[in-house]
């Protein structure tokens, strides 16, 4: 179990985890999502006693990670996957880790085979793809076969195929019992990966709540209704308290469903032409979310020079 | 490339496993060796720091004639067959730095402090290690570099052996002297965390400040300047002690002890900066 409580960090005047408190429960897959810059590395750097928290504590199992006995079988992780030494072989990367934490070697040969890297093994890392790099810091993480697994935005540089495989292999994880925490900016990626969701936006929790109820929450629908009494029907529907819009010739309705506008027409025996429930994207509902904690907005485009 | 292999179970019988100190020296001993540039580095060390012995054997050894008696009488052959250390001082200083602020520049600390939280077991492991590539790649260079330049000063009846009071000392001192400046170059790496940087401020320390700081004035100048890391490391390489300078021990300690300074800053950066 990892526990994060009012975990703050800042960097000179600028904040980037402001007092954040969660916890990642075994079992499951727990996704971490913001957009970038939210603070999701610095968080989970702070977890690994990477990086010091200004306020608050980061917890592996109740204690700081740093007072971890034996390191790599507790976490495996992987932060950026082009954190190694580009002059060693993969091999000669894997190993020295094992070394350190007093695994048995053959490990090494496991990892690599689980990872598909095994014919890549003698070759040194700078050649590598990122999503070779990708595979061997998910091998790096696995050495240990480690309760404990955090891995930021793995499937950069990733393939489909690759997506695909691990978005299964951390499922696979979870349902072994372990606990895995994986970062990602894109919902689309976390919709079908995590079980429970932990959203921040500039360093602050937005949402702590299952996948579930993350997307009944969230992709709340319009319902649109067309009719050749477009007055009337508007009138109609702002007097039964829903927020209803004039938008091309057709009505938005938030906030209610199919079956009570097609209720109140057939009341006033008005004409329908058209009743369905537009549904926003979980992506959409996302960057609605944390519309107002992104770091850094694309500026209006201005083409052209000014006047 | 191809792979759907799922996990294995959690059932793999795996040893309890922790980060030991012996383990991680292990582990700094592999990530030593494994990178193409320790080997290169080493042997050209070695061969340059030979090389460099035999030519002033060889140049001094045949401009005997001109030289003046009280000269010839303060000639130190062991002394000067050490000349080629400086080399090797250059080399231990820069992968020292590089076995440390490489890992930084990489980001491949951060793997490594995952795999082993306690940072400054991480650094001492890296101190055993690279101390001992030290001190033996800087003996056998020396001990060669001696035994290649007394062919040289046999014909003139002006070798020394090994049996001789002080000469073993002082050949043993090259070693020594490659820990220290290894240790500094360590040292740099740990504070500047950046290759270029740390090498620069090495290579500053040990070669370009050293001669400058004779030109202090005073009392004190000559004080500063007798116990300047290099200028006093030095004499331990000495048969023949020069007036005005440090004992050979007292200058190598001095020399030693000013390069364990910045790695104990170092230490405590290590210790306490993010990574």
């Amino acid at each position: 179990m990892i526990e994060a409580n009012g975990l703050t960090k800042r960097f000179g005047d600028k904040v980037a985890v402001n007092d954040l408190s969660f916890t990642v429960q075994p079992g499951i897959v727990t996704g971490f999502l913001g957009p970038n810059g939210a603070g999701k590395s610095t968080t989970m750097r702070m977890i690994l006693g990477l990086d010091r928290p200004t306020a608050g504590a980061a917890l592996i199992n109740g204690r700081p990670y740093t007072s971890a006995h034996a390191p790599m079988r507790l976490v495996g992780a992987l932060l950026d996957a082009k954190n190694v030494h580009g002059g060693r072989t993969a091999r000669a990367h894997l190993n020295s880790l094992v070394q350190s934490n007093g695994l048995p070697m053959r490990r090494v040969d496991e990892v690599l085979a689980m990872t598909g890297m095994t014919e890549a093994a003698g070759r040194r890392i700078k050649g590598f793809s990122l999503g070779m790099s990708q595979r061997l810091g998910i091998a790096a993480a696995m050495l240990g076969d480690p309760e404990i697994l955090i891995f930021d935005e793995p499937v950069n540089g990733l393939d489909p195929e690759g997506i695909l495989w691990i978005r299964q292999f951390m499922q696979a994880l979870a349902a072994e019992g372990r606990t895995v925490f994986v970062s990602s900016h894109l919902m689309s990626e976390m919709e079908n990966t995590a079980e429970h969701l932990i959203v921040i936006g500039l360093g602050k929790l937005l949402a702590d709540m299952t996948t579930k109820d993350f997307i009944a929450a969230n992709s709340a629908g319009i319902v649109r209704v067309r009719t050749p009494q477009t007055d009337e029907m508007l009138a109609a529907l702002r007097t039964a308290g829903w927020q209803a819009n004039l938008v091309d010739g057709h009505i938005d309705v938030l906030g209610t469903t199919t079956d009570a506008v097609g209720d109140l027409a057939a009341a006033k025996s008005y004409t329908v032409h058209e009743l369905f429930t537009q549904r926003s994207s979980l992506e959409e509902a996302f960057m609605e979310m944390t519309r107002d904690s992104v770091e850094y907005h694309a500026g209006d485009v201005a083409v052209g020079s000014a006047p | 490339m191809t792979t759907t292999t799922a996990p294995p179970a959690r059932t793999a019988a795996l040893p309890p496993g922790g980060a030991t100190l012996p383990r991680v020296i292990r582990s700094e001993w592999t990530k030593f060796w494994s990178v193409r540039s320790t080997p290169w580095t080493l042997l050209i060390a070695v061969v340059v720091t030979i090389g460099f012995a035999t030519l002033l054997a060889w140049g001094v050894s045949s401009n005997l004639d001109t030289m003046k008696p009280d000269q010839r009488a303060t000639l130190d052959v062991t002394s000067l067959s050490a000349s080629g250390i400086a080399f090797g001082q250059l080399a231990m200083a820069v992968l020292g730095a590089l076995f440390v602020a490489s890992e930084y520049t990489t980001g491949g600390i951060r793997t490594t402090f995952v795999a082993v939280p306690n940072r400054l077991r991480v650094l001492l492991a890296k101190i055993v290690v690279f101390s001992l590539v030290a001190w033996v790649v800087g003996t056998i260079a020396s001990f060669a570099s001696f035994f290649v330049a007394m062919t040289f000063w046999t014909p003139h009846h002006l070798a020394t052996s090994l049996s001789t009071p002080a000469v073993l000392r002082a050949v043993m001192g090259s070693g020594l002297i490659a820990v220290a400046s290894g240790l500094l170059g360590l040292a740099l790496g740990a504070l500047i965390r950046h290759t270029a940087g740390a090498i620069t401020a090495a290579i500053a320390l040990l070669f370009v400040v050293p001669p400058l700081t004779q030109l202090l004035p005073g009392g004190w100048g000559d004080a500063i300047s007798t116990r300047f890391i290099t200028n006093a490391g030095q004499r331990i390489t000495e048969v023949i002690q020069t007036p005005g300078q440090l004992h050979p021990w007292a200058g190598y300690l001095w020399m030693l002890g000013e390069c364990l300074i910045p790695l104990i800053v170092g230490a405590w950066l290590i210790r306490n900066r993010d990574a």
